[in-house]
């Protein structure tokens, strides 16, 4: 049965912040080995589901999953990775510092040295984080996530302000992961990241799910030629004017 | 133990990163120094003659110094991190919330310890301190037993400031708290309701345990300095949890 094998699940989930709905009774599950994209306009809820499948905060009502367990629990955080959109970094440690630490959270992570070279980072281990690029300090935030080496991992924006090279560097990264049997939520604003890399897509706006598919499913549904006319077209407010 | 290497290295890299951050740890040092040299070295303290009005200032600006190390990073640490999106990558991972407590603590605790040894010296050295080698002792050793609830009050304000107005709000907690409290001018010589008033100050309680420490005249008793100071720890707990929750609440798209 498919349903015990469910890496991450949110089950009617809804979030209320006083009369504010952010999440309206959203539900899904990734499965062992899958990427799926989760997308939608900024302020659709793509944030608050992913916070509830980390135990930021607590679903109104439903429930969130990792491995069939609390996203609190230690045992489930040992085997999840995380990369989030993240300033307020200390500045004043190193990178493999920095990955030095991330790497004695988990119960086998890789050695540093493997974890800096698959993020790109060789040759940078001395640097002091705040004198990085943007695009490096993405990196590190990305070599974070993987040090462990999670069965899930969690990309939230992950290329955001990465050159084009770098960007393909991760996505390579990712698809590696995924060869291994690492299951991959991410959000991304790039909708041919979330074409070239997923294997499912879903689409939530004002708090629901407006579709899920395969990229091709959810093109095909909207007649549309890539991924992002689809969701342009799926996510367009109706005009009042 | 496995953890151990974990706790080690939260504490480790967490010292490394203050240590290299000269705003915090030359200001950690130099602003209690500054303040004990201003006011009680420099200033004539002939207005209370008498025995021991050297240890008695040593004995209050320990406390003003063990608690500017504690507080003064911390809750603007904490405010910055947390505002803008690393502490909730920390709590995302497998990190125990454990190993944040203690890693805080342990480097509060041996900030302060320089501090103290750095401030004494001066004492000892410019400010005519004389004593016995064991007040010198006892006066470092309640100090920094009795700065480990100020570890939760530096947290619990990182955990309600944000992280541009941070510093000031630390500031303004800290500095009318440390006035009021008679660690920077002796409790006695203030109006007699501001005394009273000064019971219901955390910083009061420390800073009449620094002068038990050095032997200094003080009011009431250690013990029941200790129990003010672990009530407050208590309450301090309380706003923490509480701002948790509260940050947990915040909305996001």
């Amino acid at each position: 049965m498919k349903t015990h094998a469910a890496v991450a699940r949110l089950e009617s989930a809804t979030k209320t912040y006083g009369t504010v709905v952010a999440l309206g009774g959203v539900s899904f599950e990734l499965w062992r080995g899958e990427v799926l994209s989760l997308l939608g306009p900024n302020g659709a809820g793509k944030t608050t589901a992913i916070r509830l499948l980390l135990g930021l905060t607590e679903p109104s009502s439903g429930s969130a999953k990792l491995f069939g367990l609390a996203p609190r629990s230690r045992a489930a955080r040992v085997r999840t990775g995380v990369m989030l959109q993240a300033g307020g970094v200390p500045a004043t440690l190193r990178v493999a510092e920095h990955v030095e630490l991330f790497s004695s959270y988990y119960e086998n992570p890789m050695p540093v040295a493997d974890t800096l070279a698959a993020a790109g980072l060789t040759g940078l281990e001395m640097r002091h984080f705040g004198e990085l690029s943007g695009g490096q300090k993405q990196r590190v935030l990305f070599a974070l996530a993987i040090c462990g080496r999670p069965d899930l991992l969690f990309l939230d924006e992950p290329t955001v302000g990465l050159d084009p090279e770098s960007r393909r560097a991760i996505w390579k990264q990712v698809r590696l992961l995924k060869a291994g049997g690492t299951s991959v939520l991410l959000t991304t604003h790039y909708l041919e990241e979330a074409e070239a890399l997923s294997d499912r897509v879903l689409v939530i706006d004002g708090g629901s799910v407006l579709t899920e598919g395969t990229p091709a499913h959810i093109k095909e549904q909207a007649q549309s030629a890539t991924l992002e006319d689809a969701f342009i077209k799926l996510t367009q407010r109706e005009e009042s004017f | 133990m496995s953890n151990m290497k974990l706790y080690w290295n939260e504490t480790r890299f967490e010292f490394l990163k203050m240590l290299r951050m000269p705003v915090y740890s030359v200001s950690t040092v130099a602003y209690p120094l500054a303040f004990y040299i201003m006011f009680g070295l420099v200033l004539p303290t002939s207005r209370i003659k008498g025995a021991g009005m050297e240890q008695y200032l040593l004995g209050t600006y320990g406390a003003f110094a063990v608690i500017s190390a504690t507080v003064l990073s911390l809750g603007a640490g904490i405010a910055v991190e947390r505002g803008l999106g690393w502490l909730a990558v920390k709590q995302a991972s497998p990190m125990p919330p454990s190993a944040y407590l203690v890693a805080k603590t342990l480097v509060a605790l041996l900030f302060s310890l320089i501090v103290l040894v750095i401030l004494f010296g001066v004492g000892w050295f410019f400010g005519g301190v004389e004593m016995p080698l064991m007040n010198w002792l006892s006066a470092g050793g309640l100090l920094l037993l009795g700065s480990l609830p100020f570890t939760l009050l530096g947290i619990a304000i990182g955990m309600l400031a944000g992280p541009n107005s941070a510093g000031g709000i630390v500031n303004l907690i800290h500095l009318p708290l440390a006035f009021f409290s008679g660690l920077w001018l002796p409790i006695v010589m203030m109006p007699e309701k501001l005394q009273l008033f000064a019971h219901y100050l955390p910083y009061y309680h420390l800073g009449q345990i620094g002068l038990m420490g050095v032997g200094a005249h003080a009011q009431g008793t250690l013990s029941g300095h200790f129990g003010a100071l672990t009530a407050f720890a208590v309450l301090f707990t309380g706003i923490i949890l509480w701002a948790q929750r509260r940050n947990s609440e915040r909305m996001y798209g």
